[in-house]
This record gives structure tokens, sequence and C-alpha cells, in this order.
């Protein structure tokens, strides 16, 4: 099941849930209404690697490159940040209301870093994915091993 | 007028065959009833128009999308969501004129119109003065 949520919400809410989790942690708190809070980070991601790049996918139906900002700083924070925004021309009753919209920003640490002007991204099919590059040292090296 | 939208939610139930196996998700979706039709917004991310099996028989509307697995067999660093196929099955009570439903699948995003059929169209009765 999916457990993730869209929050309307700026992408201060992100850092805003993280300490939130993190007093909740220490507080053994369940959730008492602050509900924005503790919804898991926006989007998901799966990540994965070969010897030359690190790929980060991410399901976000409903957007485009035209909808998303990507970014690499430090070598290694991704940054990804987008708005899904309400059709705005719906009238009627809703029976039902799953999908969110609104704003989500997301901050996450790539395990390498990577070089930021080689990234490259395509959405196919409402799926994000994002291949970056591993700079050179970060890639693996095959060692030589002389037996003497 | 009131409207009467039970819904089955159910993951893959056992009368339906499938030959793979994997898991199965429940799609997120919204549906809002208009004057004329029922519109149902679902997301399907990752599934190709070609996968998608959408069947609207005795009131119950099947939404079936196929997801096939997209990484192999990597070995993830992080793994916040699992890929699968989606399954989501509704009642309608509302009268649907199932020759006129239209489907379309764009960014992950499946819209469905279901429009009534016009014995249930709310109508504007004139009234003569006299």
């Amino acid at each position: 099941m999916f457990t993730r949520r869209w929050e309307p919400m700026a992408e201060v809410w992100s850092e805003m849930g993280h300490l939130q989790e993190e007093m909740n942690r220490l507080l053994g708190r369940l959730g008492n209404g602050t509900r924005a809070l503790f919804a898991p980070a926006y989007p998901a991601l799966n990540v994965w690697e070969d010897e030359q790049n690190v790929y980060v996918e991410a399901e976000l139906p409903g957007l485009d490159m035209d909808s998303v900002e990507i970014y690499v700083h430090n070598g290694n924070q991704l940054s990804l940040k987008g708005e899904r925004k309400e059709p705005a021309d719906l009238k009627g009753t809703w029976h039902r209301r799953e999908r969110n919209y609104g704003r989500f920003a997301r901050v996450f640490e790539l395990p390498y870093a990577v070089e930021a002007d080689k990234v490259a991204a395509k959405f196919h099919n409402g799926v994000l994915l994002i291949q970056l590059p591993k700079r050179e040292e970060a890639k693996p090296r095959r060692i030589e091993v002389r037996v003497s | 007028m009131t409207t009467e939208l039970a819904k089955k939610e159910q993951r893959a139930p056992v009368s339906a065959e499938r030959t793979r196996g994997g898991v199965t998700y429940n799609p997120r979706i919204d549906i809002l009833e208009a004057e004329d039709e029922l519109l149902l917004l679902a997301d399907l991310p990752g599934v190709e128009p070609a996968e998608l099996n959408i069947r609207y028989e005795n009131k119950e509307l099947m939404i079936e999308g196929k997801v096939a697995p997209r990484q192999g067999d990597v070995r993830y660093l992080y793994n916040e969501y699992g890929i699968g196929d989606f399954y989501r099955q509704f009642t309608i009570g509302e009268a649907i004129d199932a020759e006129k439903i239209s489907a379309e699948l764009k960014h992950g995003v499946l819209t469905v119109h279901l429009p009534k059929t016009d014995a249930v169209r709310p109508r504007r009765i004139p009234v003569q003065g006299g």
C-alpha cells in the first residue's frame, strides 16, 4: 500500500517533519492531530546504482518536466521540488478524494558525490527517473593485487 | 437526488486469475459527480496505455493496470515504495450510459468519464404562468 501523502505545504514542513519525527522517537508519542508533520517525506524514492551512476526514481503521477525542479547541491544533495495543480474547472460533488494536490519539496542525501552538470532526468507515464553520474573519485576501482 | 456509490475496495480478488506473481496496489482515486456525468480520476504511475484494462459491467467498474518491473534485479540503496500492478473495482449506483464511457491516460493519471443516462439527468421543468 502507498502510505505516502501529498502535502500542500511549503518545503519548510519537510524539515519540520524531520525534527518532529526525531522528537516523537525520543518521546514515544503518537499522532495528536498535527497530521502534516507526521506525513512521510514526499515523494517516496527508490535509489540504486551501477558502477557509473546513481539512479533515483519517484512516482509523480500528473506531473511532467515542466512541473518539477531538480537540483544537486554540494555534490550529493539532491533536491526535488514541484507542484501538482488542482484542476480548476471541475464542478460537482466529490464522492471520493484520495489524490492530493499541492506543492512538495524534498532534499535527499545521495550516497555518492555526483556530477551535478551531467544529471539527466526523464518522465514516463508519471514516473520520474533521474540518472546521476558518479564523480570519478566515487567510482569503484579495481585494485591490482600483485602476487610476489 | 441521492447517489449510491458503494465501493468495493479490494486487492486482487480471489476470482481474478493472475498469471504473474507480485504485489497489487490500490490506486488512489477521486470521484466527482457532475450534473451529466461521473468523473473518475486515478493515479496509475508507470502504467502503459496498452497495459490498462477498464471494464464496466453490471454496474461494476473495474480498473486494472499492469506494471512491469522497471528495475530488474537491482539492489536498492533506498526502497521507499513498491512497484506492482494496480487494481480497483467499484459498484456504481448511478445509471450510466455504458456506450458513452470514455477514458484517457496521461502522465500516469487516468480520467474516466461515465455519462449518466438521460433518465437520471436532472431536468429543469418549465413552469407556465397562468
